[in-house]
């Protein structure tokens, strides 16, 4: 009996792994066929998942936990048994405020141009006119980054800053328009803002989280206790995916099937660029190569660390206001389940670690670990501030930070 | 009540209004613009909106609900689980509904149930239309086959057209195709 699976998506190049999963026949070939549905927000990308219209979706980490916590709609347990990739994301300024921030031709560097920044903050609070950036969702991995090299670097979000949700097709009109002043999105969308004049990309997310979880495959853990079987498969044609879709290679093939109509219906050679981890970051500029802009495969990137969940939880509680629970904490370390991912590749080639939760932002050099399946080492995974994030102690943590 | 229709396209919101223009006591309000699509919602502080599930601002009018301090904000409508058959229908349709909290689902469903049928009403208009659209097409491409065939081979009109439903018959595909075919094939002899 054929397995099938509906899987929702936002048209950003990080939904690249469904998609080329379909597409190169990894998932047939696994003996699930997959079926792609496009929208154009969150919300609706949720609501086809609790309504039963997808099976699973591609989802901004934070949301996945915010939904199963109750925020912003009633609770309604996920499950996440597969991170799609890691950063990928960057912070574009409207251009006559990038120059003041960041010498020309190179990415900055995360603590100097929040420096810089924090003194622009200044002035444009003393003239009543904040400075405003655009997220693309509130319960985005972007906002919680953003937020969190904006406080390290004495800048307070929602005092100093004004904070608002842009919808990624509309971040560029959104700086040409003057709406506001800079954007923390997704590929090809800072690019889009480049090429249109209207940004300069400052910062690439990795530099402020060096390994920071993006992106997520999510699903209603009633519909993973369900399909559980069909599930397990499509995490062994996704982890194919990611393999070919770092591979060189293949960097024009896959660029070309992510720009088609049906899926991010874009530039290929924007696409392309994200892929191979390089940036226009000003439309006279030249291109910038930052490696690990995205990572979607190495390291075990898809593995749903425990910890990485609770890292969001934390912020979580930070940036909404409530106070530290700990059976919200709990039940926020439960959407991430390391258990089907290894269930689904035990046996395989792909390396499974033998811990499911790991003190984060703590490696400053490359570092063995010890597996459960396969070798691997892990490289330098700092927050830019220095802070680690030890799950065991969320309060302490938070007590840390500004 | 005030309804809040916000929908990017302008005929259907214009569809959807006319078909809750007769309910008594009901104030409705379009809004097709992106911009300053906050602050709209914010001076009409409707009781309920709709709106496209393609609409990229969800997200935007989701956090203003998520962060506005006044008292009574919409919430999303997917609230009330004993409804899970109307909601439904909602997202089959492409509609989505925040409703203020504290309206009654007996209050709500009628609107709701109003605007679903009208959302589908406006698809099915526009796959009228695209067949529509697609047959006046394939009436062109044709007509043109039969020109082809009438000046290479010198046949009459009638003869030209019985010829391509022959073979469209033989092989047993439309005579669109057949048309099509030999429009291509015409093209690609450089016969033009």
């Amino acid at each position: 009996m054929g397995q099938d699976l509906t899987i929702g998506f936002l048209p950003l190049v990080d939904a690249c792994l469904p998609i080329l999963a379909r597409e190169h026949g990894f998932a047939e070939d696994e003996g699930v066929s997959i079926r792609l549905v496009r929208d154009v927000s969150w919300a609706t990308v949720l609501d086809r998942l609790l309504y039963g219209h997808s099976d699973a979706t591609h989802m901004v980490a934070p949301l996945a936990i915010a939904t199963t916590l109750g925020r912003g709609r009633p609770a309604q347990p996920l499950a996440v048994p597969f991170v799609l990739g890691l950063n990928g994301n960057a912070i574009t300024m409207h251009p006559d405020l990038a120059t003041r921030l960041c010498p020309p031709g190179r990415l900055g560097d995360p603590a100097e141009v929040g420096a810089a920044l924090a003194e622009l903050v200044k002035e444009r609070v003393a003239l009543d006119k904040p400075i405003r950036f655009g997220v693309v969702h509130r319960y985005s991995s972007h906002n919680y980054m953003l937020r969190y090299w904006l406080a390290a670097c004495g800048i307070r979000p929602d005092i100093d800053v004004e904070i608002a949700t842009v919808p990624p097709p509309f971040c560029a009109d959104a700086l040409e328009a003057g709406e506001v002043d800079a954007i923390c999105v997704g590929e090809p969308w800072n690019s889009v803002a480049v090429q249109r004049g209207t940004g300069t990309i400052v910062l690439a997310t990795a530099q402020i989280w060096r390994r920071g979880v993006e992106k997520v495959l999510a699903m209603r853990e009633s519909v993973l206790e369900e399909k559980r079987e069909a599930v397990l498969l499509l995490i062994r044609a996704m982890c194919r995916a990611a393999r070919h879709f770092i591979d060189p290679a293949n960097w024009d093939t896959n660029a070309a099937i992510l720009a088609r109509s049906e899926y991010l219906d874009g530039d290929s050679a924007i696409i392309k660029r994200a892929i191979s981890d390089r940036l226009l970051l000003s439309r006279e500029g030249e291109i910038f190569h930052y490696p690990d802009f995205m990572f979607q495969y190495r390291e075990a990137a898809n593995f749903p660390w425990v910890s990485q969940a609770e890292w969001l939880y934390s912020q979580m509680v930070r940036w909404d206001g409530t106070p530290y629970d700990r059976t919200d904490a709990e039940k926020a370390a439960r959407v991430f389940r390391p258990d089907v991912y290894r269930s689904a590749l035990m046996g395989t080639g792909e390396p499974l670690p033998g811990a499911s939760s790991k003190v984060e932002g703590s490696l400053d050099a490359t570092t063995a670990v010890s597996m459960q399946q396969g070798n691997m080492t892990l490289e330098r995974n700092r927050f830019f501030d220095g802070v680690i994030f030890d799950p065991a102690d969320i309060p302490g943590y938070l007590a840390k930070l500004p | 009540m005030r309804i809040a229709i916000v929908d990017e396209s302008a005929a259907r919101a214009s569809i959807i209004e006319e078909g809750l223009a007769n309910l008594e006591n009901c104030e409705i309000f379009i809004v097709t613009e992106r911009r300053g699509l906050v602050a709209r919602i914010g001076e009409i502080a409707p009781d309920i909106i709709f709106m496209d599930l393609g609409n990229p601002s969800r997200d935007v009018l989701e956090e203003y609900f998520a962060v506005s301090r006044a008292l009574a904000q919409p919430i999303a409508m997917f609230v009330d689980e004993s409804d899970d058959e109307s909601i439904g229908a909602s997202i089959e349709a492409g509609v989505s509904a925040y409703v203020v909290d504290g309206l009654s689902a007996g209050r709500i469903r009628p609107l709701l149930d109003l605007t679903v049928q009208r959302f589908n009403a406006f698809a099915r208009l526009q796959a009228d239309l695209a067949e529509a659209r697609g047959r006046l097409a394939e009436r062109e491409l044709i007509d043109k086959a039969k020109r082809i065939l009438m000046d290479n081979r010198g046949l009459a009109e009638p003869k030209a057209y019985a010829e391509m439903r022959a073979a469209a018959m033989n092989q047993g595909k439309r005579i669109a195709d057949i048309a099509e075919a030999i429009v291509t094939a015409h093209k690609l002899m450089g016969d033009n």
